[in-house]
């Protein structure tokens, strides 16, 4: 019998500690149909039984867009980099609303999908891809939407409207974003299955955030003995870089967008070492 | 013949006094009292902080298991609750991870702890076939292939492109158990998901995992606790108790008859409700009782067949509702059900009348009906077509009794007959 146990050929091996880090990439990608098709479930979702159905995409940021222009533009006066104000906030609207979406979404993956990740074994990774690769598909979208604004803009004012060279940065700088709030999001999410208290302060935590981005106002504007602090914020020259790809305007400099970069990577990798760390016992005190 | 799975020396623990106390402030707090070396503030109340009893906070789910399972074999898993089942089946479906051991597989494994896991209500049953396919491992060109034979195993295909939500809970399990009926891997892990669906719908289930491992030669492993169900489908059995490989066999009958006179030993001829167990406003278990005219056997709980056992259910309904279901349930020390009963078999003009406030209803078994052999009468209740109050499966308001002697007044017959009934009919000339 012992002889036999030497041949014995096992196709896996399930022990009880995994390695620190990794990604089981390979894993991931034979559940790419399930990615998929959780993202097309969260798309479906989010309109079914609404009249207005996927218009819903359009109308939050627009909405938004007409009371920052009121609120902030014209009640606060807060300059716009000499941009028109509809187009300046929209850039900033949709921008930060996928970041803020992806980032409260995968913050809560363990807790909202606790009653399938406690039956069903898949690639934990999945869940926040899915989340993020939904929230592309929304931002897209919203991206038509501000298209179709611009061209609006250049046909019936005398905005003129140049197609410059950044915006061939746009999908390096919607990756970025979209790597920071996955890192970001895996270490809450991951720290929130022992301590609930983090899941609150994420809220509101990330509407702080947004002001302390140049969201509402261009980073141009901000009085110099604050400008640092901004300037330190990894997500300003992601959100300023935005602005110049789409709309031509906006102060990006290498080092910082280097070192939004860096500040990716090691949240990211942070992020998976203690997710993996995470999912092997989750369920047990979620 | 081969292997499908090795489990070695596999333990899981649990860390009573160590488990975070849920937020942050208070695990600070713990830690901080710990450093003055005073007593831990969040210590759960009940258990000693007792220095000298080291190690008394660790507690083991499951300790030392090792077994081997052949490639095909139906394997079912028994054992009390508490006993370790399910967590066994968690790690085995990587829900959860080992504490030591290691587990060896060979070939896919697809885990059912739960049917229709992932069911998205405003998705359409088509929609969810498709997802919840790929929770459960397969590839979208595989479920398109299976796609018409999922749906007519389902058996709600008039309702495919309708939103899951506005199924009936029947249709949603039958819709979720076909899709995971479908799935390809070599190894098929199943808990208690037979305990839905109508009789019908279970029997065709049943019938489609005994498939699976007989004729396609894949492994499964089913827990349960229901035996009927087991002696039908299992070809080997595992008995988990506290935690422990108490016995691995292939004699199915052997197993299970251990399980049961370890479980109806703790089972008296009456229950009474030590609290406020299952309790809901529509029927709360007071007492369950069995009795007979007959008690010169000397023992308490065995009863002679000459005459009919009384159950008598006592219990309280707080807020009527005329679909209230009592019913029982009577398993033979084979685990087989023998049959079922409930308040509502007779026309409707002839039920019981049940009101607000504390009811005691009665019945009788007939004499002379059942065999010799002992007996497990478990209660139930539901809302018709509507929840379930107590699961027949999930149920503890359970007695025990044993039919002993007295079986017919023939000379020729006072001894246990073969079969599950031992009913005396009157023979009469045409």
């Amino acid at each position: 019998m012992i002889e036999e146990k030497e041949y014995e050929h096992w196709d896996q091996v399930i022990r009880p500690e995994s390695p620190v880090f990794s990604l089981k990439l390979r894993e991931v990608w034979e559940y790419r149909d399930l990615l998929v098709l959780l993202v097309k479930r969260d798309v479906i979702s989010f309109y079914k039984q609404t009249v207005l159905g996927p218009l819903w995409f359009f109308i939050q940021p627009l909405i938004m867009t007409l009371i920052y222009m009121l609120i902030f533009g014209t009640i606060a006066g807060i300059g716009t980099d000499g941009l028109p104000k509809a187009l300046f906030y929209m850039t900033g609207i949709i921008s930060w609303n996928y970041f803020s979406e992806c980032l409260l979404k995968t913050s809560t993956i363990f807790k909202d999908n606790a009653h399938i990740m406690g039956k069903v074994y898949f690639p934990r990774l999945v869940m926040p891809l899915s989340i993020i690769t939904g929230n592309l598909v929304r931002f897209g979208v919203q991206f038509v939407l501000l298209a179709a604004v611009i061209l609006y803009f250049v046909i019936l004012t005398d905005y003129e409207y140049h197609i410059t060279p950044y915006l061939l940065l746009l999908p390096a700088l919607v990756l970025l974003m979209a790597l920071l709030s996955l890192g970001l999001g895996l270490i809450i999410t991951s720290i929130t299955t022992k301590y609930r208290d983090l899941a609150y302060l994420v809220t509101f935590g990330v509407q702080l955030l947004m002001y302390a981005t140049p969201v509402i106002y261009p980073l141009s504007a901000t009085p110099e003995s604050i400008r640092p602090f901004i300037a330190y914020n990894p997500l300003t020259p992601i959100v300023e870089g935005m602005r110049l790809a789409i709309l031509g305007k906006g102060e990006l400099e290498l080092f910082s967008l280097l070192s939004s970069v860096g500040f990716t990577v090691i949240v990211l990798f942070f992020g998976m070492i203690i997710f993996n760390k995470a999912e092997k016992s989750f369920s047990d005190s979620i | 013949m081969s292997k499908a799975i090795k489990v070695e020396h596999l333990s899981k623990i649990y860390q009573l006094g160590q488990i975070g106390t849920g937020t942050f402030s208070q695990d600070l707090h713990r830690w901080y009292s710990r450093m003055r070396g005073k007593e831990d503030p969040f210590l759960i109340i009940g258990e000693k902080n007792d220095r000298a009893q080291k190690g008394s906070n660790i507690v083991y789910s499951l300790k030392d298991i090792n077994f081997e399972i052949n490639q095909g074999q139906a394997v079912g898993i028994i054992g009390k609750n508490g006993a370790g089942k399910s967590t066994l089946l968690k790690i085995l479906s990587r829900v959860t991870r080992q504490s030591q051991g290691n587990i060896y597989l060979k070939g896919r494994i697809a885990s059912l702890l739960e049917v229709g896991t992932g069911f998205h209500p405003e998705l359409s049953g088509r929609e969810n076939i498709f997802l919840n396919g790929a929770i459960l491992g397969m590839r979208k060109t595989e479920i398109k292939r299976k796609l018409d034979e999922i749906i007519d195993f389902s058996g709600v295909e008039r309702y495919i492109d309708t939103p899951v939500k506005r199924y009936s809970s029947g249709m949603y399990v039958r819709l979720a158990f076909a899709v995971a009926a479908h799935l390809d891997s070599e190894i098929l892990i199943v808990d208690e998901v037979l305990a839905v669906g109508d009789f019908e719908f279970q029997k065709k289930c049943l019938g489609k995992m005994g498939d699976v491992s007989r004729q396609e030669g894949r492994t499964v492993l089913f827990v349960s606790h229901n035996m009927g169900a087991i002696s039908q489908l299992c070809t080997s059995m595992l008995l988990l108790e506290q935690g422990e490989l108490a016995l691995q066999t292939d004699d199915v009958r052997k197993a299970i008859n251990r399980y049961l006179s370890d479980t109806s030993e703790e089972i008296k001829t009456s229950w009474e409700n030590p609290g406020k167990q299952f309790e809901s406003p529509y029927f709360l278990p007071l007492r369950l009782k069995v009795a007979s005219a007959s008690l010169q056997n000397g023992e308490r709980n065995s009863f002679s067949n000459e005459f009919p056992v009384r159950v008598t259910i006592d219990f309280e309904v707080k807020k009527w509702d005329p679909s209230l279901e009592i019913c029982f349930w009577l398993y033979n020390d084979d685990g087989q059900l023998v049959f079922t009963s409930t308040n509502s078999d007779t026309s409707p003009g002839e039920w019981p009348e049940i009101k607000t406030g504390e009811n005691s209803l009665a019945m009788d078994i007939p004499a002379r009906f059942l065999n010799e052999g002992s007996y497990i009468l478990s209660l139930s209740s539901s809302l018709t077509m509507k929840e379930w109050l107590i699961h027949p499966e999930k149920s503890t308001v359970s007695v025990r009794f044993s039919i002993k002697g007295g079986l017919s007044d023939s000379p020729t017959w006072y001894e246990r007959r073969d079969g599950i009934l031992a009913p005396v009919l009157t023979w009469k000339k045409a």
